[in-house]
C-alpha cells in the first residue's frame, strides 16, 4: 500500500512540472489528469486502511532534514485524504470547463497540483518535519493560487496579503507548538510525542495546546482569527475557494483533533471549553455575517466560518466530555463533528462550485445585480438548490444528520456533566439553533435573489448554462449530498473506526439499527431514509390531490400582480441588501454597519431630488476593533523605526561601527 | 422499533391522526374566528367557513405569475406533504407510533423550516415587491423563532435525556409532579410565543390584514389563486393544529392513549380535540385583546423566548 | 378588555338581509362556472369614488350588519377575489389599474358595480376627469344602484352571488 502514498506525492510533482511546461489550452487538462491520479491513489490507500483498520507506514531517513521522512495514515487520516480526494477530483474537473473562458496561467498550473497533493499528504504524515514541510507547502501554493486574479483588483491583492499574514502568524504558532513537544519529548515522530506527551508538566502541555489551537483555528478560520477566510474565498477563483473551503479548512480541525487527542492525549476540561466557546462565537459570527452579506462567495465563506463553528462545538463538547469522564458520550459528540466535516465539504464544495459557474456565465457575484437564473441556467441552479437544501439541514438532505447528531451529542452532555455545562450547553445548543435559522434565511436569499425572480441586469438577463464539464464537477459533489443525506446509514462503520482512534473506548455509540441510527443507552433513534420515504409519498399524495379535487387543469400565466400597475420592472423587486434588511437591524450591534445616503437635488430646488443613492458597508467586527489597532500600533512603531533609516551611508557605517563595538564588549 | 409495531390498530391510529388533523385543522380556525368575532360583538361566519372557502376555491382556475417557476407552483404542496410528514410522525393520540425513526422533536423543527422555506422561496420567485417583502420578513422570524422553539423542546427533552416525543410524552404523563415545575412554565411561554410567531397570529402578524406593507404571511401568498390558495390556506391551518397539538401533548400529556386498544384510542381522540380547542379559544380571545407588534419589535418578543427557554433548560439541570 | 364578556352575552344586533332590492329583474346574478355557496372573496376598487360608497361597504362589516356571517370577505389580493367591486365613474387615471385589477382574478370571476356613479357617472358625468361609467369599459355582471347604495341593499347584492 505504501507504494501508493509514493505514487500520489509524484503525481503531484509530476503534474506540477507538466502543466507549467503545457501550453495554454492543454494545462488545465494536464493538471485535472495529475490530480484525478493523486487523488485516486490517496483514495485506494484510505479506503483501504479504513476497510482493513491497520494503518500504513513508510518512513525514510532521505529527503528531508532531521529524521527525514515518516508517512503514517490511519483510519482518522485516511477520512480527511479520501475527503479531500474527492472534492479535488471534483474541483479539477469542474477547472477544465472553467478554463475554456479564463485561461489557467502557468504559475497557477503549476501551483494547483502541489497545492492538491499537499493537502492529500497533511493527513498522512507522521514527524514534525514532514507535517511542517507540507503545511508550509499546502500555506505557499494555497497563497499562489488566491493570487492567481491579482491584475483584477487591488482587493485580490489585499485579500492575498491579510491571508499570507495570518496563515504565516498560524504557522509559526504551529511551528512553535511542534517543536516543543518534539524537544521535550527527545523524538519528532508523532509515536514517540504520542507517548511522551502524557508526562511533560501541565504548563507545557496547555502551551502547546493553545498554540497549536491557536494556529489550527486560524487555518479553519474560527473566529476571531477568520478574517482573511471571507476576503480570501470571495477573491480567490471559484475552484480554488472550494479547495479552500471544502478541503483546506478541515484541515485545521484535523489539526486539532491530531495535536488534542492523539498527540497530547485529552486535556483538562478548560481546554476544551475554549474550543466550545470558540466554536459557538464563530458559529453565531458567521451565520449573522452571511445572513446578512449580499456577494455570493463572501456569503458561502462566512456560512464556512458558521459550520467549521459547529465543528468545533462538536469536538469540544467530545474533549469536555471525556475529560468529566463521559467516554461514550464523548465518542457519540466526535462522530457528529467528523459527520459534520465530511457533509459540510460535500456541500460547500457544491456551492462554491455553483457559484463560479455563476461567476462565470454573468461575471458578477453581486446578489443584486443577478435574478432569475433558474430559468437560464437550470442544471446549474439546480445543482446550487441541492447544495441549499443540503446546508440548512432539511431532511433528508444531508446536512440534517449531523446536526442532529450534534444536537444528540449536545443534549446527553447537558444531562451527564457537571456546572459549567449546564450554562454551556444550553447556550451551545442556541447558537446551533440560531445558527441553523440564519443559515435557513442566507440561503433563501441566495438562492430565492439569485436564482428565482426576475433578472435585475442584463448580464444576468443573457445568462446561460456553463460548460458541460463545469456541471459535472458540481453535480459529482451533489450527487454525494443527496446519497450521505438519503442513506447515511452506510456511513456509521466509517465513523466509528475513525472515532475509535480518536477515542478508544470498548464499542462503538452509535449503531445501525435496521435502517436508523440508534445511540447505545438512549432513547435516540432516527431514521433518514423513514423520513425521505414519507416525504416522497407525502408529495405524492398532496400532489395528485390537488391534480384531482381542482376544476381547471390548465394554469393561466399572468403578469404579475404589483398594486394594480401595468408595468412592473426587476428594480421594483427585491435585492439582497432588501431582504437581508430586518436581520441587519436585529444585530446591529454585531455588524455595525455605516450607511452612506446620498442625496442630490436637482437644480431648480432642494425639494426636488434628482437621485438618492443607499448603501450600507459592513467591515468585519473583529477587523475593525482587533486588528485596525494592532495595524495603527505597528505603523507607529514603524514610523519611529523610520528615524534610523535615513538613507545616509554614513550613518550606516556608524551603526556598524556601534554594534560591532556593542559586540565587542558584551562577548569579551 | 422502539417498541412500536406495525399491526391494524397502529396504522388506524396514524390514519386517525391525518384525518382528524386534515379536516379538523380548517375548522379549528374557522372556530378562532368565530369565537374572534363574537367577541366583538359580531355574529362572524360559521365555524366551517374556511372549509367553505376551500371548496369554492378548488373551484377556480390556477394563475401563475409569468416569470416565475417550478419553485412557485410546487410551495404549497411542499407545504402541505411536510406537514402531512409532521402528522405521521409525532405522537398524537397515541405514543406508540408506527413511525418511531422519525418521531424526533429536531426532525420535526426541520419539517417545519422546510415548509416555511418554500413559502419564502415560492414568494421571491414570483418577482414582486411584495413578496419579496413577505419573504424577507419570515425569514427574519423564523430565523429568531427557531432557536427559541429548539431550546424551549430542549428544556423539556434534557431531563429525560432524549430527543424522542414518544419518549417525552410518556415521561412527561409518567412524572405527573413534573408538569408544573418551573422549567416546564418557563418552557411553555416560549413555546406559545413561538407557536404564534411560526403560525402568523397575533401580536406578531395580522392573518386578517389588507394593508400589504404590515404584511408577513398573507405577503407571501399574494399571488397564489385557486387550488393554489386552498392548498397554502389548507397547509396553514394544519402546521397552526399540529402546533398545538405538539404544545398540549408536551405540556398537558392527559388523555394520550400508550397503548394501542380502541377504547383508550377513542379517549385520547377526545381528549386531544379538547385540548386543543381548548388553546385555540383560549388564544383567539386573548388577540382580541391585542394590538400586532411593530415588525422591528417583533425580534424582541423572540429574543424574550429564547431567554425564556435557556432559562427552562438551566433550570431543568440545577433542579433536576 | 372585559367588556367583550359582557357583549358575549348581549343579545346581538342581527340584521338579516333577504330580499334584494333594487336589482332589475334581467339581471343574472351568478358567477358561471362557481358555485361559492357562501363564500365570497371581494377585491374593493375605488376607481374615482367620493368615496361615500366606501363608507357603506365599510359599513357593512361592522357589527350591526356583519357580511362576514355570509361569507363576504374583504381580501388583499384580486387573486383570492371572486368580484372586483367597483365604485365611482372611471376616472382616466385609475382606467388602467381598473382593467390591470380585473385581468388579474382567476377565473371565474365577475365584476360588479357599485353606486351610481359606477352604473352612470352620476353626477359626475361629463367631467374633464372621467372617462366613462364601470359598465362602460368593463363586463359588468351586477348593478347596485343608489348614492349611496344602504348596506343592507349590498348585502343582499351580494348574497345574490353567493348563493347561487
Amino acid at each position: 500500500m505504501t507504494v501508493w502514498l509514493v505514487a500520489m506525492a509524484a503525481c503531484g510533482g509530476v503534474g506540477a512540472a507538466c502543466a507549467a511546461a503545457a501550453p495554454n489550452n492543454a494545462r488545465a487538462v494536464l493538471v485535472a489528469v495529475f490530480a484525478i491520479g493523486a487523488s485516486l491513489c490517496g483514495l485506494i490507500v484510505s479506503v483501504w486502511v479504513v476497510q482493513s483498520g491497520h494503518p500504513v507506514h513508510l518512513a525514510t531517513s532521505q529527503i528531508l532534514p532531521f529524521n527525514g521522512v515518516e508517512l503514517r495514515l490511519d483510519p482518522v487520516g485516511a477520512l480527511f485524504v479520501g475527503l479531500t480526494a474527492v472534492v479535488a477530483i471534483a474541483v479539477v474537473i469542474f477547472n477544465v470547463g472553467y478554463s475554456r473562458g479564463h485561461t489557467m496561467s502557468r504559475t497557477s498550473a503549476c501551483a494547483l497540483p502541489i497545492f492538491v497533493v499537499s493537502m492529500l499528504l497533511i493527513p498522512s504524515v507522521w514527524n514534525v518535519t514532514t507535517f511542517l514541510f507540507c503545511w508550509e507547502l499546502m500555506a505557499v501554493s494555497s497563497l499562489v493560487l488566491v493570487l492567481s486574479d491579482y491584475q483584477r483588483s487591488a482587493s485580490v491583492r489585499s485579500a492575498a496579503l491579510w491571508y499570507a499574514v495570518l496563515t504565516q502568524i498560524g504557522a509559526a504558532a504551529i511551528t512553535f507548538a511542534m517543536v516543543v513537544l518534539a524537544v521535550k519529548s527527545g523524538s519528532q515522530s508523532f509515536s514517540a510525542i504520542a507517548l511522551h506527551a502524557p508526562s511533560l508538566s501541565p504548563a507545557v502541555r496547555s502551551t502547546v495546546f493553545l498554540l497549536a489551537l491557536a494556529g489550527f483555528a486560524s487555518k479553519a478560520g474560527a473566529v476571531p482569527l477568520h478574517v482573511w477566510l471571507p476576503k480570501a474565498h470571495a477573491e480567490a477563483p471559484s475552484a480554488v475557494s472550494a479547495l479552500m473551503s471544502a478541503a483546506m479548512v478541515n484541515l485545521g480541525i484535523y489539526g486539532i483533533v491530531r495535536v488534542g487527542n492523539t498527540l497530547l492525549g485529552g486535556g483538562p476540561a478548560w481546554w476544551w471549553i475554549i474550543v466550545i466557546v470558540l466554536g459557538a462565537t464563530s458559529a453565531v459570527f458567521g451565520s449573522i455575517h452571511s445572513a446578512t452579506s449580499t456577494d455570493l462567495k463572501r456569503l458561502l465563506a462566512y456560512s464556512t466560518v458558521d459550520n467549521i463553528g459547529l465543528i468545533l462545538i462538536a469536538v469540544g463538547t467530545a474533549g469536555l466530555l471525556r475529560a468529566t469522564g463521559h467516554p461514550a458520550f464523548a465518542a457519540l459528540a466526535l462522530f457528529a463533528g467528523m459527520f459534520h466535516l465530511v457533509n459540510h465539504a460535500l456541500f460547500k464544495g457544491t456551492l462554491f462550485l455553483s457559484a463560479g459557474s455563476v461567476l462565470y456565465v454573468t461575471g458578477t457575484r453581486d446578489l443584486d445585480q443577478l435574478g432569475g437564473l433558474f430559468k437560464r441556467m437550470p442544471i446549474a441552479s439546480t445543482i446550487f438548490a441541492l447544495g441549499t437544501v443540503a446546508i440548512t439541514a432539511l431532511p433528508p438532505l444531508s446536512g440534517f444528520v449531523s446536526e442532529w447528531l450534534i444536537l444528540q451529542g449536545l443534549l446527553h452532555g447537558i444531562s451527564s456533566s457537571g456546572t459549567v455545562s449546564v450554562v454551556l450547553m444550553p447556550l451551545s445548543v442556541g447558537a446551533l439553533a440560531l445558527t441553523g435559522g440564519l443559515t435557513a434565511a442566507a440561503f433563501v436569499k441566495a438562492f430565492g435573489v439569485g436564482f428565482l425572480g426576475v433578472a435585475r441586469s442584463s448580464a444576468a438577463e443573457s445568462a446561460q448554462e456553463p460548460p458541460r464539464l463545469m456541471n459535472v464537477g458540481s453535480g459529482l459533489l451533489a450527487a454525494f449530498c443527496v446519497v450521505i443525506g438519503v442513506a447515511p446509514i452506510m456511513m456509521v462503520g466509517l465513523f466509528n473506526r475513525v472515532v475509535l482512534v480518536l477515542e478508544p473506548g470498548p464499542n462503538s455509540i452509535v449503531r445501525r439499527h435496521g435502517e436508523s441510527f440508534a445511540i447505545q443507552n438512549a432513547h435516540a433513534m432516527f431514521d433518514p431514509s423513514l423520513i425521505a420515504i414519507v416525504l416522497v409519498v407525502a408529495l405524492g399524495v398532496a400532489f395528485s390531490a390537488r391534480r384531482i379535487l381542482s376544476r381547471h387543469y390548465s394554469v393561466r400565466q399572468a403578469p404579475v400582480w404589483a398594486g394594480g400597475r401595468s408595468f412592473q420592472t426587476a428594480r421594483m423587486t427585491y435585492t439582497a441588501t432588501s431582504f437581508a434588511e430586518p436581520l441587519q437591524r436585529v444585530f446591529d450591534d454585531v455588524l455595525q454597519p455605516s450607511h452612506d445616503l446620498d442625496v442630490s437635488p436637482s437644480g431648480e430646488s432642494r425639494y426636488y431630488v434628482e437621485s438618492v443613492q443607499f448603501g450600507t458597508r459592513g467591515a468585519d467586527l473583529f477587523e475593525r476593533h482587533l486588528y485596525q489597532p494592532v495595524f495603527s500600533f505597528v505603523r507607529v512603531i514603524a514610523n519611529k523605526a523610520r528615524l534610523l533609516q535615513n538613507g545616509s551611508v554614513h550613518r550606516y557605517l556608524a551603526y556598524s561601527f556601534a554594534a560591532l563595538l556593542v559586540v565587542l564588549v558584551v562577548a569579551r | 422499533m422502539n417498541g412500536a409495531e406495525v399491526s391494524l390498530a397502529s396504522v388506524a391510529a396514524v390514519m386517525a391522526q391525518v384525518v382528524l388533523c386534515v379536516f379538523g385543522a380548517p375548522l379549528l380556525v374557522g372556530l378562532m374566528r368565530t369565537v374572534r368575532c363574537r367577541l366583538e360583538g359580531r355574529v362572524g361566519p360559521p365555524v366551517v367557513q374556511t372549509w367553505r372557502d376551500v371548496r369554492k376555491l378548488l373551484q377556480k382556475q390556477r394563475t401563475q405569475p409569468e416569470r416565475s417557476s417550478i419553485f412557485f407552483t410546487s410551495a404549497p404542496v411542499v407545504l402541505v406533504a411536510t406537514t402531512l410528514a409532521i402528522i405521521v410522525f409525532i405522537p398524537m393520540i397515541t405514543t406508540r407510533t408506527i413511525f418511531s425513526g422519525g418521531s424526533d422533536l429536531f426532525a420535526i423543527v426541520f419539517l417545519l423550516l422546510a415548509g416555511s422555506m418554500s413559502l419564502a422561496l415560492a414568494a421571491l420567485d414570483t418577482g414582486t415587491a411584495f413578496g419579496g417583502m413577505g419573504s424577507s420578513r419570515l425569514m427574519a422570524i423564523i430565523a429568531l423563532a427557531e432557536p427559541a422553539l429548539l431550546v424551549a423542546i430542549l428544556a423539556v427533552a434534557a431531563p429525560l435525556h432524549s430527543s424522542s416525543l414518544s419518549v417525552i410524552v410518556v415521561g412527561s404523563l409518567h412524572h405527573s409532579v413534573w408538569i408544573a415545575t418551573p422549567q416546564r412554565l418557563l418552557a411553555l411561554g416560549a413555546f406559545v410565543i413561538v407557536v404564534l410567531a411560526e403560525s402568523g397570529r397575533l401580536p406578531v402578524d395580522n392573518p386578517a390584514t389588507h394593508l400589504e406593507l404590515t404584511m408577513i404571511h398573507e405577503a407571501l401568498m399574494l399571488e397564489y389563486s385557486g387550488p393554489d390558495l386552498a392548498f397554502v390556506v389548507l397547509g396553514e391551518s394544519m402546521r397552526f393544529t399540529v402546533l398545538l397539538a405538539l404544545l398540549s401533548n408536551l405540556f398537558f400529556p392527559w388523555g394520550i392513549s400508550t397503548s394501542l386498544r380502541a377504547p383508550s384510542l377513542v379517549v385520547a381522540v377526545i381528549a386531544l380535540v379538547a385540548k386543543v380547542t381548548l388553546l385555540a379559544v383560549a388564544i383567539a380571545a386573548g388577540e382580541v385583546a391585542v394590538a400586532k407588534l411593530r415588525l422591528f419589535r417583533v425580534p424582541e418578543l423572540l429574543a424574550g423566548a429564547f431567554v425564556l427557554s435557556v432559562l427552562a433548560v438551566v433550570s431543568s439541570l440545577v433542579i433536576s | 378588555m372585559y367588556g367583550f364578556l359582557i357583549r358575549w352575552w348581549r343579545r346581538r344586533a342581527r340584521v338579516t338581509v333577504t330580499i334584494p332590492r333594487g336589482l332589475s329583474p334581467t339581471e343574472v346574478a351568478q358567477i358561471d362556472g362557481l358555485n361559492p355557496r357562501g363564500s365570497l372573496q371581494i377585491r374593493h376598487i375605488d376607481a374615482g369614488s367620493c368615496n361615500g360608497c366606501e363608507m357603506e361597504i365599510a359599513s357593512i362589516f361592522s357589527p350591526y350588519y356583519d357580511a362576514e356571517q355570509y361569507g363576504i370577505r374583504l381580501v388583499a389580493s384580486p387573486r383570492h377575489a371572486d368580484v372586483a367591486l367597483v365604485t365611482g365613474p372611471v376616472t382616466k387615471n385609475m382606467l388602467s389599474p381598473l382593467r390591470v385589477t380585473v385581468e388579474a382574478m382567476s377565473v371565474p370571476s365577475v365584476v360588479v358595480a357599485l353606486g351610481d356613479c359606477a352604473r352612470n357617472c352620476g353626477v359626475f358625468a361629463g367631467a374633464y376627469g372621467v372617462e366613462g361609467s364601470v359598465t362602460d369599459v368593463t363586463d359588468v355582471r351586477l348593478e347596485i344602484p343608489g348614492c349611496p347604495p344602504a348596506p343592507a341593499d349590498i348585502i343582499a347584492a351580494l348574497r345574490r352571488l353567493s348563493q347561487s
